[in-house]
């Protein structure tokens, strides 16, 4: 059993990429990290994907992004897990090399969403709902979070307004990050004439889908030692689920899957909630930005739009989210995403954010989620430049 | 054309038939074999009365394929007096009425169409009792 | 006509038979006539009715026949499992070929020992239907068969029956005369070859003869079913505390009571077509329910409908003890008639898909 450490991360820009295909796009961020670890040599390929098979109708994409890729004959899966794909891609990298069977191994997450459009996309992913229970009543994901949002405002005196501080937010490091797709700051008072999507999900608190590709390489810790010059260590991975549909929850306002993943990857990492520098949370709804907080323990109970409303959120506050822009500003390219969050973190604590990075960031969490929190997968990083295993302490 | 999938589903779709625990009696819908609360094995069909309360709604102006000749509809999560919640439109009703808390019933709709030729879908939907008139003989 | 004619056509079964149980349905979306005559009259040639009912987009006759039967059931208070036959008339049916009548019998827990089948004689197959459930039960091969009446009429935007063509219906559980709220007495069924409307196969919107549908079809069929029907059980008009007929307009069920020598009040509490228009193969049944909800033991009523093609079915019925047990066990005719939205023709077109999507 070793340790797992990042070293090498690449992406593309994510938005419309009208031109490029779904093995193009992964071909992009694999070939920038591979550049990045400076290394062709990877065992094995996980690819996170949620709708290629539905709107490009590629299925297989294991097999055909390792070819495409130049990584013929590696060992190649895709892994599902609606928008935590990403996110459970990179689960199943570092228990492979955390097993001793797989040395060096890929992860991307790609997903292409522009080769459909309008009501089918919307439709496609619906099918991360419970299809007999939810999807057959015309429930969407932004519904989803619109029942969540409703009741959360109901149950907690919150008014709309109050959570356009996460998308304010959002799009302000959004706009100091060159790979992101809305690069535009977004105004408070704008959110009141927002078009409504789902009620009362607006286009301001909902992230935009787009395409995009993010890559990551992990390899044991003591080998990436010898490779890279600032190898990131994965202190923590862990995966959870919870039920699907939102009516089988035992408490709606409970993001149970985020809450375990959060607290066990916290434990396995020896950190608390305040140790860490950097959060990239799942914050494809302003709503899923508040109970993540609530759920990882950064906030009590109905108190996680506290943080976005007092300004910790931000870079230079007491819990740094969306810090590229999030899901909201960077854009939600579903499958992708979780390794986009992994990419970042990574960044951050390679000290390589640029105009986004949080001054002396040690410690980062990311948390994927598969649509309302079905699926939460949580991996903690952290900067590991010393050669020495042991962390120093923040 | 997806016709299994949906028959399979009509008593449930069409009467809210789920199922009640033997040992502690918690009601499940959708009917799921083993009880949420004790976990024992609860496989005894139970029709819900099909009334219960809005827990929370939300209007749908993007709808997904398949639902654009409804579009807007609201479909909300409905605590059934039983106990579960259910996620199923609203009916019969102006958005402005819609309130947390409201009683609704069950009613039986169409809920898609798949297309001009193919089959109709009903189902649960909830919508306020039809308010009762004082009765004046002619 | 002799005597011996007049009760040669007269249908009794064996055994006494009524209705056990019985429900309304009315969409809750009405179209006033002005906005047809609005788009198409410039607002200048007149309105037959008041407003008509409009079924919404999630609406039709399988989820309206449910809704009634359900009501139907909770006034009946029977194990649905006794019910053998489940029997829709409609020209409105969802499906060319499948039955309505099953997804009825499912929704209420009648399957899956019974008959079910749809009915088709233009506006009066729901009407047929009771008639044949009459007889099922009267055999003694049923101890309940369930009939309904219901439809979402479509009418030639511009046409004269688009005024009128609307939604609704109503559901009527026959059973064995010692449980009934109201006994049949009697019924009369009157038909011949008289083509005054139709719809082909594949049409969207039926066509018909104008004027001729008057005279020779409504008139002739009702006229002529009402005097054998009274005629066979020995009643006049002064017997009946209340009549319905099947109501196109307003004008021709009020002229033909009169002509039949009945008096305005007879008929107030079943015409209902000025506020809902005409429910075709619903519209005599859903008087019948309308005047159940108001009638008192021993009251007698005639229900006479009208079918184009054409014909007319008659029954004379007998109000018993139990109608003041059973009627408030449901919402009532008048509950659904006020539970109404007003909408304009644009909505209208919308929910009636009559906007072109491709």
């Amino acid at each position: 059993m070793s340790d797992v450490s990042i070293i090498g991360i690449g992406k593309t820009d994510v938005g419309e990429h009208w031109n490029t295909s779904v093995r193009h796009l992964s071909w992009y961020a694999i070939e920038a990290a591979l550049d990045d670890a400076a290394t062709t040599d990877v065992d094995a390929l996980y690819v996170g994907n949620m709708l290629a098979g539905r709107l490009s109708q590629q299925d297989h994409l294991g097999a055909l992004v390792a070819d495409f890729a130049g990584l013929r004959g590696v060992e190649a899966v895709t892994v599902e897990a609606a928008d935590a794909s990403g996110g459970a891609a990179m689960r199943q990298a570092v228990l492979a090399v955390k097993s001793g069977l797989v040395r060096t191994a890929m992860v991307v997450g790609v997903e292409k969403v522009t080769d459909e459009t309008g009501s089918a996309v919307i439709a496609e992913l619906a099918t991360g709902l419970d299809a007999d229970y939810e999807l057959i009543h015309g429930l969407t994901a932004a519904g989803a979070a619109a029942l969540l949002m409703r009741r959360y405002m109901h149950d907690y005196g919150v008014q709309l307004d109050d959570f356009a501080a996460f998308s304010v937010n959002a799009h302000g490091n959004g706009a100091d990050n060159p790979e992101a797709m809305f690069r535009n700051r977004l105004a408070a008072e704008r959110f009141a004439t927002a078009p409504v999507v789902a009620e009362p999900v607006s286009l301001f608190d909902m992230a935009p889908l787009a395409d995009g590709a993010a890559a990551v390489i992990v390899t044991d810790a003591e080998r990436a030692m010898d490779m890279a010059p600032k190898p990131v260590q994965v202190v923590a991975s862990t995966l959870a689920t919870d039920t699907i549909a939102l009516h089988d929850r035992r408490e709606v306002l409970w993001l149970a899957a985020a809450a375990q993943s959060a607290e066990k990857a916290m434990s396995m990492a020896g950190i608390a909630p305040h140790d860490v520098d950097v959060f990239e949370l799942h914050d494809a709804y302003t709503i899923l930005a508040a109970l993540s907080l609530e759920a990882c323990g950064f906030a009590p109970r109905g108190q996680g739009w506290h943080l976005a409303r007092d300004g910790e959120i931000g870079r230079q506050g007491s819990i740094p989210i969306s810090t590229f822009g999030g899901l909201k500003a960077r854009g939600n390219p579903l499958g992708a995403t979780g390794v986009y969050q992994i990419v970042e973190v990574a960044q951050q604590l390679r000290g390589e954010a640029g105009a986004c990075q949080v001054p002396g960031a040690q410690i980062g969490m990311a948390q994927n989620l598969g649509m309302a929190g079905g699926t939460a997968v949580t991996h903690i990083l952290r900067a590991d430049f010393s050669g020495n295993l042991e962390f120093s302490g923040k | 054309m997806q016709v299994s999938r949906h028959w399979r589903l009509k008593s449930e779709r069409y009467k809210l038939v789920g199922e009640t625990c033997d040992s502690c009696g918690v009601k499940l819908f959708p009917p799921r074999d083993v009880c949420l609360a004790c976990e024992a094995p609860a496989k005894e069909l139970y029709t819900f009365t099909g009334f219960g309360e809005i827990y929370s709604y939300t209007t749908i102006y993007d709808p997904p394929a398949g639902f654009e000749h409804n579009a807007p509809y609201t479909v909300a999560l409905i605590k059934l007096e039983e106990g579960p919640l259910v996620t199923a439109q609203l009916t019969d009703m102006d958005d402005e009425e819609v309130r947390i808390g409201m009683p609704v019933e069950m009613v039986t709709r169409k809920l898609r169409s798949e297309g001009e030729e193919g089959m109709i879908v009903y189902g649960y939907k909830f919508r306020p009792a039809v308010p009762v008139q004082e009765l004046s003989a002619a | 006509m002799t005597e011996n004619q007049k009760s040669e056509g007269l249908m009794r079964p064996h055994h006494e038979v009524g209705i056990v149980g019985y429900g309304a349905y009315v969409p809750r979306f009405r179209l006033p006539a002005t906005e047809i005559d609005r788009m198409w009259k410039g607002g200048k040639g007149g309105a037959p009715i008041k407003e008509k009912s409009v079924p919404g987009l999630d609406e039709d006759v399988v989820t309206m026949s449910i809704e009634a039967a359900r009501n139907a059931m909770a006034r009946a208070q029977i194990d649905p499992r006794e019910i053998r036959a489940v029997w829709v008339g409609s020209e409105s049916h969802p499906y060319a070929v499948k039955p309505t009548s099953t997804v009825v019998a499912e929704a209420i827990g009648a399957v899956p020992h019974t008959q079910a089948a749809d009915w088709e004689f233009a506006c009066k197959a729901g009407t047929e239907a009771m008639q044949a459930a009459i007889g099922f039960v009267g055999s003694g091969m049923a101890r309940y068969a369930l009939s309904i009446g219901m439809d979402t009429a479509q009418g030639r935007p511009g046409d004269a029956l688009e005024y009128t063509a609307a939604a609704g219906g109503a559901a009527l559980l026959i059973g064995r005369g010692e449980e009934a709220l109201a006994v049949i007495e009697g019924s009369y069924s009157f038909v011949t070859d008289t083509p005054d409307f139709w719809r082909r196969a594949h049409a969207e919107y039926p066509s018909h003869g104008d004027r001729f549908t008057g005279e020779p079809a409504y008139f002739k069929h009702v006229i002529s079913a009402s005097e054998a029907l009274m005629g066979g059980v020995g009643r006049t008009a002064a017997d009946y505390q209340w009549a319905v007929f099947h109501q196109p307009n307003v004008k021709f069920p009020s002229r033909a009571a009169k002509m039949l020598g009945f008096a305005p009040e007879q008929i107030a509490p079943g015409l209902l077509s000025n506020r809902i228009g005409n429910t075709y193969a619903g519209s005599a049944v859903i008087g019948l329910t309308a005047v159940l909800d108001i009638a008192q033991p021993r009251d007698r009523i005639l229900v006479v409908s009208y079918g184009s093609g054409a014909g007319s079915d008659a029954f004379d019925l007998r109000v018993t003890d139990r109608i003041l047990e059973t009627r408030g066990l449901a919402p009532t005719t008048e509950d659904y008639i006020a539970r109404r939205k007003v909408i304009d023709y644009a909505t209208y077109t919308r929910y009636r898909d009559k906007l072109k999507m491709s």
